[in-house]
């Protein structure tokens, strides 16, 4: 069970911190301009140049491996929802860490999710 | 029906440039939606076949990842993950992380419904409430503006 749950926080903490770390990059790197594989690859080009794409990276990795272990003894449609808790996280860094702006809308779109995430986690 | 505004947006009709913002944005998180429960449910095949991972010994968890990797499934996983991430990090690149993230979240409904089709997995119904929920609230979040940050319109 500790086991699960130390899972479970590499999982949604670590992952999401690593996703932060591409969102970071990517912002840095500058915005797609056209819906174009050459614009699309020249873009992910230039965003492999950005030092938050390997931390990233790195912890995706991480978080990567953990759910792997996690899907060898939990079912995937227990695994996956419960791992939106990483939405309250990933706004909290999206507002100290990528400087966003998290309108109530969003709070409460935020909010709802996590609701629904107990309900699946209570349903277990 | 047109989202309602936010206290990021005017009440003016929204530009080209907005409009090319939204497309892309949906475009991008339509991928992700696809791409990601496809990986993920292939991921869970392909472990389900090795059974059950022992993290102790080491060499145990060594054996059980070499039989893992050495599938086709876990590769066609792999493969839509890498599309997955592409369309997430070209998402990040035209829109908000606390946008494309719980945007993302209607791959879960895509992921549950496979796992009952194809893995035969017993959803309850207050499993399928759940999603439903999360569903609801990333409509919310949809209702948003995609950017407010850098250039935002």
């Amino acid at each position: 069970m500790t086991l699960e749950y130390i899972l479970f926080i590499l999982v949604i903490v670590v992952g999401t911190g690593g996703e932060l770390c591409l969102g970071r990059a990517m912002k840095e790197t500058g915005e797609l301009k056209r819906l174009h594989p050459s614009d699309a690859m020249r873009l992910l080009g230039r965003a492999l140049r950005v030092k938050w794409i390997w931390i990233g990276v790195a912890m995706m990795a991480t978080a990567f491996f953990s759910l792997v272990t996690l899907l060898s003894f939990e079912e995937v449609s227990f695994v996956v929802p419960v791992t939106a808790l990483s939405y309250l996280v990933g706004a909290v860094g999206g507002i100290f860490f990528l400087g966003e702006r998290v309108s109530w809308q969003r709070w409460v779109g935020i909010g709802l999710v996590c609701i629904g995430v107990t309900m699946v986690v209570i349903s277990r | 029906m047109n989202p309602p505004l936010t206290e990021t947006q005017t009440e003016t009709a929204p530009s080209e440039v907005h409009k090319q913002l939204h497309l892309k944005t949906y475009l991008l998180i339509g991928m992700m939606i696809i791409t990601g429960p496809v990986g993920n449910l292939l991921l869970a095949k392909s472990t389900k076949q090795v059974g059950e991972i022992k993290v102790w010994p080491l060499s145990e968890l060594i054996s059980a990842f070499v039989r893992i990797f050495s599938s086709f499934t876990i590769w066609a996983g792999i493969s839509c993950l890498i599309a997955f991430i592409i369309a997430y990090m070209l998402a990040l690149s035209v829109a908000d992380y606390s946008f494309v993230q719980p945007a993302a979240a209607l791959g879960y409904a895509v992921i549950a419904v496979l796992g009952v089709t194809i893995l035969h997995e017993k959803v309850a119904p207050l499993h399928w409430a759940g999603i439903a929920v999360i569903c609801l609230g990333v409509s919310f979040i949809r209702g948003t503006h995609p950017r407010t940050t850098g250039n935002s319109d």
